[in-house]
């Protein structure tokens, strides 16, 4: 039984319309235009239990308003949804026993407690026995190294110790399935590295469900064998990382760093997509020439210090894919 | 049942152990809270020093009703904290985070905080009741000690009952949160004195929508041993503070709706 099956998932907002100008503001006191928006217009994706996908999207698109309705904080018009065998929106108590939230922005721990204070609270909150919260506890405690830690209040936190103490908190009561919302934001390389590492982890040794929402490309790449990518509310893309690359592009990047002298002419088969100094990024589509002609080629006729061949930035990726999809 | 109030408890603690990491700006808030609410007494008692009395009433008459609702409305601003400022709550989209705990949202917003500095008001509200008892003379038999505490008890469920309405409304808007503090605040200045003094429209309102009069005005007089001039029976005087009791029952219905609404549009 799949963990998480969603489908045809409608949801519209009425949003008052903003007149310009004070003269707009005031009329807006006295009389409200509304406009509806889709934010989901047939959603439609399940998940295996164990997985753990990327949900990804530009601003805007639906991601978090999926994930609202999936930790049964919204309640959406219509379509079907079923998370871990329960509709989320009806008997939400239950439902939220079974799942763990993590909003990357915001804390759940008690900003002037000692972090420990946070994680008895939660124990409390979710009703778990001692003898599984302590056990559960010192295993991530340990997991992510916060024993030296658990005395700080919260507010004496790094955003990155923060961050894998509000992770902890979200898994005190042993959730199936675990929303990361921007898990990674403004971490420092160190933290995110601890964090990737974990979720990992997490994820073969737990089989702990994990619904990874993110800007940060490398996390995608880092995590996540399956992406799932919503745009103007519809699902635009469901598959692996590699079928999301050949879908939108086949071209690779040459970078060429030239010794002192070489300048760079048109040449066929190539196009530059940066230059900076005596470096070249210059992209191919493989199907037209080989990468071994092209550095060849290269080679022959400039003066070379270094080569390296590589996938575009999923950046660019995805940044092509949500301008292919623009309606 | 007993396990909520059981996790009430550990919120409140949580919250004192808190405010207890800064010790010297709690006793510095504390104290400027009671000496503001002393000099308004003061400026109350000013007034009668140039009228003698209001409308048949004396100053240590006029005391007891604000030592009944300043110790009311003190106590209930510590423990209705979290449905005072919950507006705060909605803007920063804490709200969500409540909602995917599996407890009641009016649990986990009343155990958000409990304000230790609202001492300072209640302690000025003890002082002038205090006062107005013993210049009045009265006679503190059982019954009488048990209405105080039921007027004041009555009050604060009163009180809680608006800060829930209060909070409810920012399901819709954080704007409008004027209105609600012309209820609260108003309604603290405004029981400051017998209702009788008002015109019969806003005593109204008084009496019978916003009843803050059954948890002074009306225990008061029995209290006083005065008739009324409106004509209550003694027995509803030594009942009324229920319906301060009442008024807060009804709030979770009201609350219950804006957590519907809130969970369809998403605010």
């Amino acid at each position: 039984m799949p963990a998480v099956v969603v489908q045809d998932l409608v949801k519209t907002f009425r949003v008052a319309e903003r007149r310009p100008g004070l003269l707009g503001a005031m009329k807006g006191l006295f009389h409200r235009e509304y406009h509806t928006v889709r934010a989901l217009d047939g959603v439609g994706f399940s998940l295996q239990p164990g997985e753990l996908v990327g949900y990804i999207g530009p601003n805007g698109a639906g991601k978090s308003t999926t994930v609202k309705v999936l930790a049964g904080i919204l309640v959406p018009d219509s379509g079907r949804c079923e998370v871990l065998g329960q509709v989320p929106w009806q008997e939400r108590v239950r439902h939220v026993r079974n799942i763990g939230v993590v909003f990357g922005q915001r804390t759940q721990l008690w900003w002037d407690l000692p972090v420990i204070e946070s994680f008895d609270l939660l124990r409390d909150i979710y009703a778990v026995p001692q003898v599984q919260y302590a056990a559960t506890r010192d295993e991530l405690v340990a997991l992510l190294g916060l024993g030296p830690l658990l005395d700080t209040p919260v507010r004496q936190l790094s955003l990155g110790q923060r961050m894998r103490c509000d992770i902890v908190a979200s898994l005190l009561h042993r959730p199936a399935l675990l929303f990361l919302d921007e898990p990674t934001i403004g971490l420092d390389a160190v933290s995110k590295l601890a964090v990737r590492d974990f979720l990992l982890r997490l994820q073969r040794e737990q089989g702990v469900t994990t619904i990874l929402t993110t800007h940060d490309m490398d996390d995608i790449e880092a995590l996540c064998t399956r992406v799932i990518l919503i745009n103007h509310g519809s699902i635009a893309f469901d598959g692996t990382l590699e079928a999301l690359r050949g879908r939108v592009t086949q071209e690779r990047y040459l970078t060429v760093e030239f010794a002192d002298g070489g300048a760079w002419r048109d040449e066929p088969d190539v196009t530059v997509v940066r230059s900076n100094g005596q470096r070249y990024t210059l992209s191919f589509d493989p199907r037209q020439i080989a990468a071994a002609d092209l550095i060849a080629r290269i080679a022959a006729r400039y003066p070379v210090r270094d080569l390296l061949v590589e996938n575009p930035p999923i950046e660019t990726i995805i940044a092509r894919l949500y301008d292919e999809d623009q309606p | 049942m007993a396990d909520a109030v059981r996790l009430y408890t550990r919120y409140i603690g949580a919250s004192l152990r808190a405010q207890m990491q800064y010790r010297a700006s709690f006793i510095m808030n504390a104290l400027g809270h009671l000496a503001i609410t002393a000099g308004e007494f003061l400026s109350l008692a000013a007034l009668f020093g140039r009228f003698g009395n209001i409308d048949g009433w004396t100053l240590p008459e006029v005391a007891l009703f604000y030592g009944l609702v300043s110790c009311a409305f003190a106590l209930c601003e510590g423990v209705a904290r979290g449905f005072d400022d919950f507006s705060r709550t909605i803007r920063n989209g804490d709200f969500d985070r409540l909602l995917v705990r599996p407890r009641s949202t009016l649990l986990q917003v009343a155990g958000q905080e409990l304000q230790l500095l609202r001492v300072g008001r209640f302690l000025q509200g003890l002082a002038v009741l205090i006062w107005s008892a013993a210049t009045l003379g009265i006679a503190w038999t059982l019954p009488r000690i048990l209405l105080v505490l039921g007027a004041v008890l009555g009050g604060v469920c009163l009180f809680y009952g608006l800060f829930v309405l209060q909070a409810t409304l920012c399901f819709w808007t954080v704007q409008s949160l004027e209105v609600m503090n012309t209820l609260t605040y108003g309604g603290v200045e405004t029981a400051q004195f017998p209702v009788t003094v008002y015109r019969a429209w806003f005593r109204n309102i008084f009496i019978y929508v916003v009843p803050l009069a059954c948890v002074t005005y009306f225990p008061a007089l029995a209290i006083l041993d005065r008739a009324d001039a409106l004509g209550s029976p003694t027995w509803f005087q030594w009942l009324a503070p229920l319906v301060g009791v009442g008024f807060m029952a009804l709030a979770p219905q009201v609350w219950h709706f804006g957590v519907r609404h809130y969970r369809s549009t998403g605010s």
